[in-house]
């Protein structure tokens, strides 16, 4: 699958703004496939309860994914966007 | 010309402050006399750096406490006096399943000399973490997290002071590395004598107005506590509500900012400690009456000094905008440096550095256009 990186997580990926990562069954496995290759990203979006962030969305193949148990068993893109967060 | 041996002493001796804003961390460096600086950076441009400290044990290395608007708390290290940095490989984070989780970390503070690599952290909600690895890898240190009483002490996570409830003021007992101390808004001031295993309140004297009781033995609100390095016995801390002095082993803090004048109060986020004198600190008021502006009373900063423990006070003001200068010094903006006619300095809310090369009797703006600043520490 591929994973759309925003700008606000192009320091873990040396600039990569997508990448390519093993299928997946499910967001979480997604997200622990992306930190083994990223160290550190995924804290930065999910917190040490596995609750995807506050400002942090994530779309599978265009659909809001609202926990890491959402499946992902064949889709082709993993969108994470950086949701309005301002000030 | 200077000998290599002098030129070296002089460039140890040179004062370097991290400056971590709301929008990420610049460095001041000062020439030898102090008179003239330089302003470095950004680093982390956009981050929220909460807290920048540097080591003082080894003189290299540097932590930053920093987050985004939209990503999760972290801590940044260098080992290079802040040229290159890492992200730390485990930064501070509740257990899984406690359903706690830290909104940022708040407060850094390097262990005792006797343990090198030993670093604290203090995060909002109130939780307190410790690495032994210069700050690679956080634990949580469980006799506060996991203490039954944690929960009575600090109020429930969406408690306490308007930017998240914190853990802050993380004291190590320069004679003990297992003598702590915290300082938590809100649950108050904390003592612990077996590295962080249990803990106990020591609060008495201090008001707590916000509190139905009137002498609570935990729920205050510390804004900052110091412990003096020459005297670790004697603490301060200027509170929510007043300025007090603890002498161990007495267990009552005593008020010493009843002797500020009335019109200006004795309210404010910063304290800091002469690095010899036990009786000499500094003050950095703010309006705290009606609904709590939190800005400079009557738009007039200064500074206040005392010289004898908070028996008296002396305004410490000139350079320093004489009248509509609405700013407020937070809590970790205010530091000292160890020159022997020390060095005084602050950031403010609205982006400007300030310093002092005589001991707060003169001020100059050291930078301006910065950012909202949230801590000054010397490099």
């Amino acid at each position: 699958m591929i994973v759309r990186i925003p700008g606000l997580l192009r320091s873990y990926t040396a600039g990569a703004d997508a990448v390519e990562i093993a299928d997946c069954a499910t967001v979480a496995d997604a997200l622990v496939a992306l930190d083994t290759r990223f160290p550190g990203l995924r804290f930065r979006i999910v917190d040490e309860q596995g609750a995807i962030r506050p400002h942090i969305k994530l779309f599978v193949d265009g659909d809001l994914a609202r926990h890491l148990a959402a499946p992902a068993g064949g889709v082709r893109e993993l969108m994470i966007v950086g949701a309005l967060s301002g000030g | 010309m200077a000998s290599p041996r002098k030129t070296a002493v002089a460039a140890r001796r040179r004062t370097t402050l991290l400056i971590a804003t709301r929008k990420g961390l610049w460095t001041l460096a000062a020439d030898a006399s102090r008179r003239t600086w330089k302003l470095s950076g950004p680093h982390f441009l956009g981050h929220i750096v909460h807290h920048a400290v540097a080591d003082p044990r080894d003189g290299r290395t540097v932590l930053a406490a920093a987050r985004t608007g939209h990503l999760g708390p972290t801590v940044f290290r260098s080992a290079d006096r802040g040229r290159t940095w890492k992200e730390a490989a485990q930064p501070p984070a509740f257990k899984p399943g406690s359903g706690r989780t830290v909104d940022h970390t708040f407060w850094l503070a390097p262990g005792h000399p006797a343990e090198p690599g030993v670093w604290y952290a203090g995060t909002s909600p109130q939780g307190l973490f410790r690495s032994a690895d210069g700050g690679a890898t956080w634990t949580g240190v469980d006799g506060f997290n996991e203490h039954p009483q944690r929960k009575a002490w600090c109020g429930g996570d969406q408690d306490g002071t308007p930017d998240g409830a914190k853990l802050h003021s993380v004291l190590v007992d320069p004679r003990d590395p297992r003598h702590l101390y915290i300082g938590m808004s809100s649950g108050g001031v904390f003592e612990s004598t077996d590295a962080g295993s249990d803990w106990k309140p020591v609060n008495r004297g201090v008001r707590a107005l916000f509190l139905p009781q009137p002498d609570p033995e935990f729920g205050h609100d510390p804004h900052c506590v110091r412990m003096h390095p020459a005297e670790p016995d004697r603490l301060y801390q200027q509170n929510h509500c007043g300025i007090y002095r603890l002498d161990q082993p007495a267990e009552r803090w005593v008020d010493i900012g009843g002797t500020m004048p009335k019109s200006v109060g004795a309210i404010g986020f910063p304290l800091v400690v002469h690095p010899r004198d036990p009786d000499t600190l500094w003050v950095f008021p703010m309006d705290g009456t009606d609904v709590w502006p939190r800005v400079s009373p009557g738009g007039k900063p200064a500074a206040y000094r005392s010289v004898n423990g908070g028996k008296t006070w002396q305004r410490q003001a000139t350079g320093l905008p004489k009248a509509q200068a609405w700013w407020t010094v937070k809590r970790q903006a205010m530091t000292v440096d160890a020159a022997p006619t020390v060095g005084v300095y602050f950031g403010t809310t609205s982006g400007e550095v300030w310093g002092s090369r005589d001991e707060g009797r003169t001020w100059k703006c050291l930078a301006r256009h910065l950012p909202h600043v949230y801590s000054v520490e010397c490099s």
